[in-house]
């Protein structure tokens, strides 16, 4: 048996006002337009990713793993409880958590927690968004923030990471470009902290600040470049595309899965149009690496078998004509996801599947099935690259060994 | 003791096409909604995926998405003096189980029944004379008319994002539809599919013959749609698995294409799966539902109170909770009194294959859906003058085949032996070439007397409640009906160009045991008098004015067309009547 029903949330908004704790800053409860700002900053900033476990019941209570190269971190609670939660904070300790990566105690947070960005925010943005969760149910659930091993788990060592790549201070607008540009280069950058899965990463987990949003990799997934980049960034989408795909999940080329499923639930799917629109503005103001690979020859063996697997196996949803059906079946022909370099996430996809995410305006969370077990890891490497350089389209070729390094990674991951 | 859960304002019993319907339409009225579903949860993308959705052994064969005799089976006979035994392999019909119900493995063929229909005792009296009618049927009329009906039959082909021609728009007939249907206030959502070979070709041959071929309106869509809920459907990429599978193409027509995932998302909505309502509870007066009584996969009993109970599940399990749960009177065809069980119907199928010359015909017979098919209706209902001919009732005809899936595809010509060399070889040579139009006449079953359900003496079920036993035969006029509909059908594969024709009448005595269709009708009927009706026109029951009965098992008799589109309006009927008027002034809508 089993209860799908969500009335769970029914009873969430009693408990809201009534008990929050001895200190919990200066914000004034009554504060309204602080507090509906800081909610607004909360979504934008997508707490609830990490600091809600997924299905639970108790927002911002913490506990979640956040997988990191160096071994997984549980998020804190961060609701009002004052003994495990962050009620008993100072305004100023909760800022230097935010925008300067300082624990209370003054030593250094991980940057899985993404005070890179959240610096480019200012301090009442801070004490907004702390504001706001000064009025969520405060929940006793301590968490160990201590879980990464030898050498990772001596923070001193945060301090020469932060020396190499942590830029503290709040953003800085560019008197040269329109407000609505600048407006999405701080949420991009601020709150919105595209560039934890977008910008590609040293082997540290720094920032490789050369090929800023142009494609990184994380939890077994590779993110896309969402730079303007033509061919393999956002180039081709229109704004609209864009802000379609951020409010509903889907827009005619593609369907958000996977990390960004989540992204569109938690936060982008709540953001407000011209917000949106700002991103978009700033995006696609982004030069990308525009480069030209050769496109591969029909004769290629790769080519013939991959076009035979793909009308066989993908036609059916993508079309002949690679075109899909616009919101519902991602085009294939017109997707700069297919082209990436790295090419991680559409080989997960073909052979693990994938559910696109539903939202108020696009309920319906259409779904890509699992052809890790009828296809090979050749069969699979074939029909990518005949995707990747049909419909003239022009993309470095996968090996099955791409694929079989898939295949293991995400063997034991959860979908 | 049953545990007892937090009371709900609304109880739905299954969630198939009615539940989802129900669901949706209360929860837009703020009410809170609880569907108790007997089998497992299903969703298309993750259910029947494409990449393995289309096999024929599991699906078809085995019977993957049905229910499983063990859990859950009936009695059946022929006749009233002899001793019905259970069914332990579903046969003439497939019932359902599971969330999307029915709705998950049908054809999508998206008919709407004729205006005559609904009013078929008082208008064949008129026109015949009450001898005309064999003296132990028990047609009926509806308690509700086509114009009535129309909206809601709308609403539901907008919600399918149904394929067709229309053939009568406000009173005006149009090119290229079926100019036998009612008036229809707008077009189809989406054009009629495009017709293979074989379904032009018998297009072309009815044509010749003076009838007017139409496409069969079809719940596979055409091209893409978006329907009144924001969902998304893809166009139908003719794999010919539709009977009997789940389609993730998200191209048919489905609780799960159409509706769940924008139901889910209700924060009043909420559903329980892998658990069989075993009993409708009454108050000590016996007129007013208290809530139901499950039992879910451990075996653990629960109680669901609610103010209002909605019984919505397929026709088989609709009436036997109810003789379960002793609501309304068991109907006794012998005294002739009582209701539920009265009534019941199936559909009077037969086919004819057409074997052609495989040098000049290739069907490729595998591109299809599952309603796709060109149809005429000049022998349907009373299209036609039945005096001459003495029976009534009648069907659509047409060459409707669903593909040619290997297994059940083997056909051969009449005279061919039955395994060997010489038959392989003529499945080989008559593969392509073989017009095998299934459930190619849809002949309608009226209601007679002794066709009935009701308890059984003898076989129990796990929980010790006595089975629901079937009586069913097939009567001289249905017999009658389908040998004249076959013999026309016959005429019109041999004008295709057909060499050999196989015909299959349907026969007497009614056979259990080989598939006809699973549209199942009656047991619980919508009607105009307590004593000849389980339920009044809203599918409200009579005895228990907080419990509505949705589903063919409201159905008087069976017309001659498939009834989940009148299934799926008449939902949307009782929904509109719950909200506009139940729920205003709760109790009785129709003083008896």
């Amino acid at each position: 048996m089993r209860d799908s029903g969500r009335s769970f949330f029914a009873g969430l908004g009693i408990a809201v006002f009534v008990a929050t704790s001895a200190s919990a800053g200066d914000s004034d409860p009554q504060e309204f337009t602080q507090i509906e700002r800081g909610r607004y900053l909360a979504v934008l900033s997508d707490c609830a990713s990490c600091h809600t476990v997924p299905g639970s019941n108790q927002p911002f209570a913490g506990g979640r793993a956040i997988e990191t190269p160096f071994g997984n971190i549980l998020a804190p609670n961060i609701t009002p409880d004052p003994e495990t939660g962050i009620g008993s904070w100072s305004d100023d300790a909760f800022d230097a958590a935010i925008r300067k990566g300082l624990r209370r105690n003054g030593s250094r947070l991980y940057p899985a927690m993404p005070y890179t960005a959240y610096t480019k925010m200012s301090r009442e943005d801070v004490l907004a968004i702390r504001a706001y969760l000064n009025t969520v149910t405060p929940v006793r659930n301590a968490v160990d923030a201590n879980t990464l091993p030898f050498p990772f788990n001596i923070r001193a060592s945060m301090r020469v990471w932060n020396m190499l790549y942590f830029n503290q201070g709040d953003y800085k607008p560019d008197a040269k470009k329109p407000a609505e540009w600048n407006r999405g280069a701080f949420l991009v950058d601020g709150p919105g902290h595209c560039g934890a899965c977008h910008t590609p990463k040293t082997f540290l987990g720094g920032d490789k600040t050369d090929d800023y949003l142009r494609g990184g990799f994380l939890q077994g997934w590779s993110a896309p470049d969402i730079t303007g980049d033509s061919r393999v960034g956002l180039g081709a989408w229109s704004a609209e595309d864009l802000v379609a795909y951020l409010k509903s999940g889907h827009n005619r080329v593609s369907a958000a899965t996977g990390p960004m499923a989540e992204v569109v639930t938690l936060s982008t799917e709540h953001m407000t149009d011209p917000d949106l629109r700002a991103i978009a503005t700033y995006l696609k103001s982004l030069s990308g690496k525009q480069d030209h690979p050769q496109t591969l020859s029909k004769e290629d063996a790769a080519m013939v078998s991959g076009g035979a697997i793909y009308r066989d196996q993908c036609s059916a949803c993508h079309g002949i004509d690679g075109k899909g059906v616009a919101e519902l079946f991602p085009s294939i022909a017109d997707s700069s996801m297919v082209k990436s370099d790295d090419p991680t996430t559409s080989i997960r996809i073909v052979l693990r599947g994938a559910r696109s995410v539903g939202t108020q305006a696009q309920p319906t969370a259409p779904g890509m099935p699992s052809y890790g077990r009828q296809l090979d890891d050749a069969q699979i490497a074939a029909v990518l690259t005949y995707m990747r350089n049909g419909w003239g389209a022009a993309a470095a070729p996968i090996g099955a060994a791409d694929v079989a390094r898939v295949r293991s990674d995400t063997a034991l991951r959860p979908d | 003791m049953a545990k007892r859960l937090p009371k709900k304002d609304v109880v739905i019993i299954g969630l198939g096409w009615t539940g989802s319907v129900m669901a949706n339409e209360l929860t837009d009225e703020g009410l809170e909604v609880m569907a108790i579903e007997r089998g497992p949860w299903r969703d298309a993308p993750t259910d029947f995926p494409p990449s393995y959705m289309q096999d024929e052994l599991r699906y078809r064969v085995r019977h993957e998405l049905f229910l499983r005799p063990d859990q859950l089976t009936f009695s059946f006979r022929n006749k009233v003096d002899q001793t019905a035994l259970p069914i332990r392999s579903w046969g003439a019909f497939m019932p359902p189980n599971g969330v999307g119900g029915g709705g998950v493995h049908w054809n999508a063929e998206m008919w709407r029944f004729l205006p005559s229909d609904f009013v078929l005792k008082t208008h064949l009296t008129e026109r015949y004379g009450a001898s005309f009618l064999p003296e132990d049927m028990t047609i009926q009329d509806w308690g509700i008319t086509y114009d009535e009906l129309e909206p809601f039959y709308d609403r539901f082909e907008y919600l399918c994002g149904t394929s067709g021609t229309a053939g009568n728009l406000n009173g005006k007939i149009q090119p290229g539809g079926n100019p036998f249907e009612g008036p229809r206030a707008r077009p189809y959502p989406t054009p009629a599919q495009a017709q293979p070979f074989g379904h032009t070709l018998f297009g072309k041959a009815a044509q010749d013959l003076g009838y007017k071929p139409f496409p069969q309106p079809s719940g596979n869509l055409s091209q893409a749609y978006t329907n009144p809920l924001g969902l998304k459907m893809g166009p139908c990429t003719y794999c010919g698995f539709c009977e009997w599978f789940g389609c993730s193409n998200y191209s048919k027509a489905s609780p799960q294409t159409t509706i769940l995932p924008y139901l889910v998302r209700k924060p009043n909505f909420s559903a329980r799966d892998n658990s069989e309502v075993i009993k409708i509870n009454v108050d000590k007066s016996g007129t007013r539902a208290t809530g139901v009584t499950f039992v879910d996969s451990s075996g653990v009993e629960w109680e669901q109170p609610a103010d209002l109970v909605v019984l919505a599940a397929y026709t088989m399990f609709n009436v036997q909770l109810l003789l379960h749960s002793k609501i309304g009177k068991p109907y006794d065809p012998i005294a002739n009194t009582g209701v539920v069980g009265r009534n019941y119907t199936h559909q009077t199928i037969s086919s004819v294959n057409g074997f052609f010359d495989n040098k000049k015909y290739n069907f490729n017979p595998f591109i299809a859906s599952g309603a796709i098919g060109m149809c005429i209706d000049e022998f349907n209902g009373d299209n036609f003058d039945h005096g001459p001919h003495g029976f009534v009732g009648g069907g659509y005809m047409g060459q409707v085949q669903t593909g040619a899936r290997p297994i059940e595809s083997t056909l051969v010509p009449p005279g061919t032996p039955k395994w060997g060399a010489a038959w392989k070889t003529a499945v080989k040579e008559n593969y392509l070439s073989t017009v095998k139009p299934g459930t190619g006449v849809h002949g309608s079953f009226y209601a007679y007397r002794d066709v009935y359900l009701d308890l059984d003496p003898t076989y129990s079920d796990r929980f010790g409640r006595p089975l629901m036993r079937i009586t069913m035969d097939l009567k001289e006029n249905e017999v009658k009906q389908n040998k004249f509909l076959t013999d026309k059908f016959a005429e019109i594969i041999k004008a295709m160009g057909a060499d050999k024709l196989g015909i299959q009448y349907r026969t007497a005595p009614y056979d259990i045991s080989t598939y006809q269709t699973t549209h199942l009708n009656g047991g619980a009927i919508m009607g105009t008098a307590p004593t000849t009706s389980a339920l009044n026109r809203y599918m409200q029951s009579w005895d228990v004015s907080n419990l509505f009965v949705l589903g063919a098992s409201a159905f008087p008799q069976n017309p001659g067309y498939n009834p989940t589109l009148t299934v799926g309006a008449l939902a949307y009927w009782a929904a509109k009547a719950i909200r506009d008027k139940y729920l205003k002034s709760p109790g009785r809508l129709v003083d008896a």
